[in-house]
């Protein structure tokens, strides 16, 4: 989809636009053949069967999202879910029961191109068997406008691992993309040690970053820690999006990793998605934060 | 004479570098706790373990139900606990405060609650 305005303008205008934070983080290449932009939206750990006091509407917030994604016009090349579609369970029949739910309330969006990656509330306790027969692989990659788009799955091993057969696709992965193509990396959990007193890491986190280090162009989009965060590793950005459940306090702020409570003069507060524009072939994004209504912040 | 002298100081001084290295091992045999850490879904047992700055502490782990770990980011240790068997981590606190520990596995649906509490004194 070809943007022929500037986007933050639009989204004004259009009374969507939520807290335009940054642009450009994965610094600007030297121009080569020009591409389309277009952009992508991230949505984050719904957590569908979750209930509790942190969401009062735990049942009614993701077909909220839905409703506000499908408002976007025009609307986004893709969508792309980073893990937790589900809150965990201990009894198999219900973790299937809660991803065909989730399926069917996410069959709603008008965008059909949808990519997906479980979170360890989806696949840890079965090493992501259930979620596989409802949405495929756990790691893949593809292609879309001159930009390489690399799903890497740390959850399925229930420590938290992507594991050395994964970091051998990975980079069997990168060697057969040519070594221009702007890398964008999507996975649950933070590939850096983000804090981990709270598990907020992956294990082996460190390997993949190696691995992507040598690209020029690489900036990772993941979620597990229901809020905004941004970081950068070498010249790798990564970034955490908001949750479509409830937020979790900032790293360290607090002794325990509890959601943070209900605001009632504030519903939603902290919950929503991310707007990603891909402008000049990937070699710059412009990330946009978006409430689940408007309204809430 | 000389040679006989220096065998002689040669013996003194072996000895006693073996009694300067046993000592302090010793020393430190009598001082190195024990602490048994029994996990379940979702708890440590216990779940609060205090230390002495500097004295050795070995932790020996056991779960009762499923695999899980033990992982205390501030010392850059972790260590499985698996049904079954005893698993071994040793560690010297070398500075004061609380350090929260936690389990590393995913045990299940309790597991993001499953943590406690270090306190170095």
């Amino acid at each position: 989809m070809e943007h022929t305005i500037d986007r933050r303008d639009f989204l004004k205008l259009a009374g969507l636009g939520g807290v335009v934070f940054a642009s450009g983080l994965a610094g600007w290449a030297s121009a080569g053949t020009p591409e389309k932009d277009f952009y992508f939206v991230q949505l984050s750990d719904a957590h569908w069967g979750f209930e509790g006091p942190p969401n009062p509407d735990a049942r009614g917030t993701l077909p909220k999202a839905v409703a506000a994604v499908n408002q976007l016009e025009p609307p986004p090349d893709f969508i792309v879910f980073t893990g937790d579609l589900t809150h965990t369970t201990d009894d198999p029949a219900e973790r299937r029961k809660r991803l065909g739910e989730f399926k069917g309330i996410i069959d709603g969006l008008k965008v059909k191109d949808l990519h997906f990656m479980p979170g360890e509330h989806d696949a840890s306790l079965d090493h992501g068997a259930a979620f596989q027969e409802f949405f495929g692989d756990t790691h893949y990659s593809f292609d879309h406008k001159g930009v390489h788009f690399i799903v890497l799955d740390n959850v399925s091993d229930p420590a938290g691992r992507i594991g050395d057969a994964q970091l051998a696709w990975l980079a069997s992965d990168l060697g057969k993309t040519a070594a221009n193509l702007p890398i964008v990396v999507f996975t649950h959990r933070p590939l850096f040690d983000l804090y981990p007193q709270w598990d907020w890491a992956t294990r082996d986190g460190a390997a993949a970053v190696d691995l992507l280090m040598p690209r020029a162009n690489v900036t990772v989009f993941y979620g597990h820690i229901h809020q905004e965060n941004h970081h950068m590793t070498g010249h790798i950005a990564h970034h955490a999006a908001r949750s479509l459940i409830y937020p979790l306090p900032a790293p360290g702020s607090q002794q325990k990793r509890t959601p943070l409570p209900w605001d009632a003069a504030h519903p939603y507060r902290g919950l929503g998605f991310r707007e990603v524009a891909a402008q000049q072939a990937g070699q710059a994004f412009e990330l946009q934060e978006f409430p689940v209504q408007r309204g809430a912040s | 004479m000389k040679t006989c002298l220096q065998r002689r100081l040669f013996v003194l001084g072996t000895a006693a570098a073996t009694l300067s290295m046993l000592v302090p091992a010793s020393a430190r045999r009598e001082q190195e706790r024990l602490v048994q850490v029994r996990a379940r879904r979702f708890t440590f047992e216990p779940d609060e373990i205090r230390l002495a700055r500097g004295m050795p502490v070995t932790f020996e782990f056991t779960s009762l139900d499923v695999p899980m770990g033990f992982n205390l980011p501030d010392f850059g240790v972790r260590s499985d606990i698996l049904p079954g068997m005893v698993t071994r981590l040793r560690l010297t606190p070398d500075r004061a405060g609380q350090f929260p520990f936690h389990c590393d596995i995913f045990c299940g649906s309790g597991h993001e609650t499953m943590s406690g509490m270090i306190v170095v004194t």
